[in-house]
Formats: C-alpha cells, structure tokens, sequence
C-alpha cells in the first residue's frame, strides 16, 4: 500500500462556521482506487470535511475555509466548482429522489454536462442502474416519480446517480442510516465492485462498517484528525491514541 | 348517576347551541357576498344580450353595449401582466436564490412589503408622474398597463418568492452535488416545481388588475372612445372605468347597464379564479413529492 499514489491531499485544513471551529488543521492523504473510511462521534466534523472536498461548502453561508486540497496534485480551487463536483461525486446521508423520473435523475447530471444524445443517455442509466444494484427493481419503471421509490431504492438511485458522470472520487456521508440492513448489506457489496475504479470515501457511524469496507480508517473527533491508519491494525488493537481504541470498542460515541 | 346524566345533557346541549351559533356568524359572512351575485344577476342579467357584449356604446352611452370597455380591460390586464411577471419573476428568483442576506436585500424586502401596503389611488398619481409625464407615455395604454404593473409587483414577487422557498433545500444540494450550476438547479428543478405557486399569483394579479379603477383613471382609460385602441400609445375604454362613468356621471343610462357591466366585470374575475382554483387543485394532486 505504500507505494500507492495520492489521489488527494489535504494539507491544514481549518474551517469555521462564523465563530465556531468545526475542523482543526486537518492534514492526510486519501489514495487511488481505495476505500477510505472516516469514523468519529456526532459533531465531529466528518460532513464538513466531505463538504470541503467536493466544496459544496461554496454553497454554506458564514463558512470560512483555509488550508488546500488537493485532487491529482491541483488544488480544487483551481477549477469551477461545478465542474470539480463532477468529479468528485457525494451520496448524501438521507436519500433524495428529484421530483422526475427515475430515468430523468440518472440522467440529469449527464445532460446538465452537456450529453444530449438520447441512446448514450440509455446507456447511462441502465449501466449506473445496473452498478447501484437497482436495475433489476426499476428497469420496468423508469417513468415512474423517483420520489414514489422506497426509501431503500431512492438511496440506491441516489448512488446511481451519482455514478452518472464516472467520477473519479465517490464521497459517502452516512449514507446507511435512513435504510435497513439487506439493503445496507447489497449497496456495500457495489461499493466493493466499485472501488476498482474509484477512489471512495465513506464517512460512518457504524464502526463495522468501517472495518468490513475500508482499507484505511481515520479517527475523527470534536474537528480533529486523531489518528489515520490501515483498518486491519487500526481495529486489531493497533490504535495508537486511546480514544480510538475506545471509540472502536463501543466504549463512548 | 342520576345527576351526573342531566350533566352531560345539558353539556351537550351547550355544545349544540355553540356550535349553532357560530355556523350563523359564518353564514353572516357568506350573505354579503350572496347578495351582490344576487343583486347583480336580478338587476343586470336583462341587460345581457348579444348587443350588449359585441356592440359599442351609442347615443351617450344610453343604449348599445360594452365591446370596447371589455376589450379594453383585456389588454389592460395582458398588457400588465407582460411587465409585471417577467420583472416579478426575476426579482423573486434573485432575491431567494442568489442575492445575500444583508441589510440592502432586507431594505428590498420592506420596501416590497410597504409596496403591497400603498393605496391604489397612490399608484395612480405615481403612474402618472412617472410614466404619463415624466416618461411622456401620455395617457395611454402603456401607461395604465405600467401603473397597473406596479401595482402588481409585490403580488407577483411574494407569491413567486413563497413558491420559490417551498421546494425543499435539499433538491438544490442534491442539484450542485452532481455538478450543477446554481442556474442550472433553478432552471429545472426548482422553476418547474414553484410553477403552481407562481400561476396561483399571477392568477390574482390578473383580477386585481381587472378590477382596479384608480390606478387607470388619470393614467390610460377614458369614459368613452368610439374605436378600439390602435396602438399602446392610445387610450381604451375598460370595464371598471365604465362601472364608474355609467353610474355616476352620465344622465338617462338604463337601471341595468351598470349593473350588466358590474355582472360582466365580476363574471371574468369569477371565471379568472376558479380557473386559479382549479389549476391549484390539478397541481396538488399531481404533487411530485
């Protein structure tokens, strides 16, 4: 693994919502084509730093963000927001079908980027459909309301769709909590197919998660970065600050 | 046992009569308007005929029919609407979706707010100030129409604005996360989705524009004009104006040709409603989410 390349790099990152300091001097690196978990408490400051990745902090009023990331070596800054966002795909915690068809949601970032042609398009639905293990379920219903999907499926369709560009970094913010375990359980299994072709990164409440997908943790809390290191150490009494080790055990959090 | 029944009768009782009582008062408040329908299809339904919608006014407005002053009204309200709703809309989107939230944008909100609040007889004197001197309109068409604008502004930026803020935040974010540009979420996803909201107010702003006399008495309609208007920069009849003219200052007006007009006028507010209703009625059972 160490001779793995960075995919990003996060070097000193601060950010405080008006006075309030939610991320304190963060600096790791996220690598290729891996799984990185980030776990911690409530309020740690884990969204936030998702948020800052993929900036939709632009969007977060009375944020204020210093320090850089950066994505293949250039900073995120560099590029138009939108266009870094297509990259850099979000899943976010509860599940939000647009108010259009299923069809219409996958294909949506598709178009707004500019694919008009209808057969490709198709190809992009079935294919994203297919990697988020809902084509099966919804290839008889793509002109149904997404919103009238199940929760479960609409968390699925929000994958696909964020799959709909390729991106080249997949970021999952407690992406399970509003659905049950069969289908927490199938999604991981795509997460695992999916990874040989992304970099993902998963922030979790559910430490077990963690250790069943990643092969990287890191340990977040109160906005600092506590410690990073390989799950397989970091969750086998590897844990070098004690509050991790606490943490992972269940003992507080 | 006894003791406690006569207790519960006589609570009962109580409620009955309550309950009597204030579906009374409401009823109070529906024979107001009964009797205006009432009053108005009595005493104005002899008057319409074929003449009286499709004719122009003759012999000082005595006989003959309304043609011109209805025709006159519709352009007045389509005339407005095509100021109004384009700036209103714009106004609404920037104010809710882009513009900051300091002390300037606060001051356009008061003053958006004090704007719904001023008196149509003021907008009346602004509309000629502004639009028939100072922008030498004259008395016009285009001037009434910009009046009435005006006035309708307030109506179309809040209805537009409450639309606008009712489609959940988290359809934007899920918008910019796959890369969408803030125009590109409002284009499809939060427009198409605000606009019941935004018709159910330009719905409104179309009976208030019919309706108002003030703000077109010194601004574009005139008591009476032989021919339709041929240009924006003429003059035009319109229903309100005429209600008044034929009620108070012309002489030997049969009794039911004010009131023809007036059923006229409250017919196309009436139709312009329900049919106001009836699309909010389709939409809430089309809702997406």
């Amino acid at each position: 693994m160490e001779n793995q390349t960075k995919k990003i790099e996060i070097s000193d990152l601060t950010a405080r919502y008006a006075t309030q300091v939610v991320l304190k001097n963060i600096t790791m690196d996220i690598y290729k084509k891996e799984i990185f978990a980030i776990i911690g408490p409530a309020s740690a400051g884990k969204s936030t730093l998702l948020k800052c990745i993929n900036r939709m902090s632009d969007f977060i009023r009375n944020i204020s963000v210093s320090g850089s990331i950066k994505l293949d070596g250039q900073d995120t800054r560099s590029e138009d927001g939108s266009s870094l966002r297509r990259r850099v795909g979000m899943v976010s915690p509860l599940p939000v079908g647009l108010p259009m068809t299923v069809w219409d949601n996958v294909a949506f970032a598709p178009r707004m980027a500019g694919v008009r042609d209808k057969r490709k398009l198709n190809e992009i639905v079935e294919d994203c459909l297919r990697n988020a293990a809902l084509w099966d379920e919804v290839k008889d219903r793509l002109g149904t309301l997404a919103t009238r999907l199940s929760g479960g499926q609409q968390q699925r369709l929000t994958i696909a769709r964020s799959l709909s560009l390729r991106p080249e970094v997949l970021c999952l913010d407690e992406f399970s909590i509003a659905i049950d375990p069969v289908t927490t359980m199938r999604i991981e299994e795509v997460l695992e197919r999916l990874k040989v072709n992304m970099t993902i990164i998963l922030v979790t409440n559910i430490v077990q998660q963690a250790r069943r997908l990643a092969e990287r943790t890191a340990m977040m809390l109160d906005g600092q970065l506590i410690e990073v290191g390989y799950t397989s150490e970091l969750f086998y009494g590897g844990a070098k600050d004690p509050r991790t080790k606490e943490y992972i055990e269940g003992r507080f959090g | 046992m006894f003791g406690l029944t006569t207790h519960l009768q006589n609570k009962r009782r109580k409620e009955r009569r309550v309950s009597f009582l204030l579906g009374c008062l409401t009823l109070c408040l529906v024979l107001p308007i009964a009797f205006i329908v009432g009053v108005l299809l009595f005493k104005g339904l002899p008057a319409i005929c074929w003449e009286f919608l499709a004719a122009d006014p003759i012999r000082g407005m005595t006989a003959g029919g309304i043609f011109p002053a209805i025709i006159g009204t519709i352009y007045l309200v389509l005339l407005s609407l095509l100021f109004c709703v384009p700036i209103g809309v714009i106004a609404a989107v920037y104010l809710s979706e882009y513009a900051a939230d300091n002390w300037f944008t606060r001051a356009i909100n008061l003053a958006i707010v004090n704007l719904a609040g001023v008196p149509s007889i003021v907008h009346a004197l602004f509309g000629l100030g502004a639009f028939v001197l100072f922008l030498k309109f004259g008395t016009s068409l285009l001037a009434a129409s910009a009046t009435l604008a005006v006035m309708n502004l307030p109506v179309v930026i809040t209805a537009t604005r409450e639309s606008l803020e009712a489609v959940p935040r988290q359809f934007r974010e899920a918008c910019w996360n796959l890369g969408a540009t803030r125009w590109q979420a409002i284009r499809y996803v939060v427009l198409p989705n605000s606009l019941p909201g935004i018709l159910t107010g330009v719905i409104f702003a179309v009976s208030r524009a019919a309706g108002e006399t003030a703000p077109i008495l010194f601004t574009g309609a005139v008591f009476y004009k032989a021919e339709l208007p041929q240009s924006i920069l003429d003059q035009c009849m319109a229903l309100s104006m005429h209600l008044f003219t034929l009620s108070t200052q012309v002489v030997g007006v049969p009794e039911a040709f004010p009131y023809g007009t007036a059923l006229v006028l409250v017919g196309i507010v009436f139709a312009v409603n329900t049919l106001s209703i009836a699309l909010r009625f389709y939409f809430r059972t089309h809702r997406k989410w």
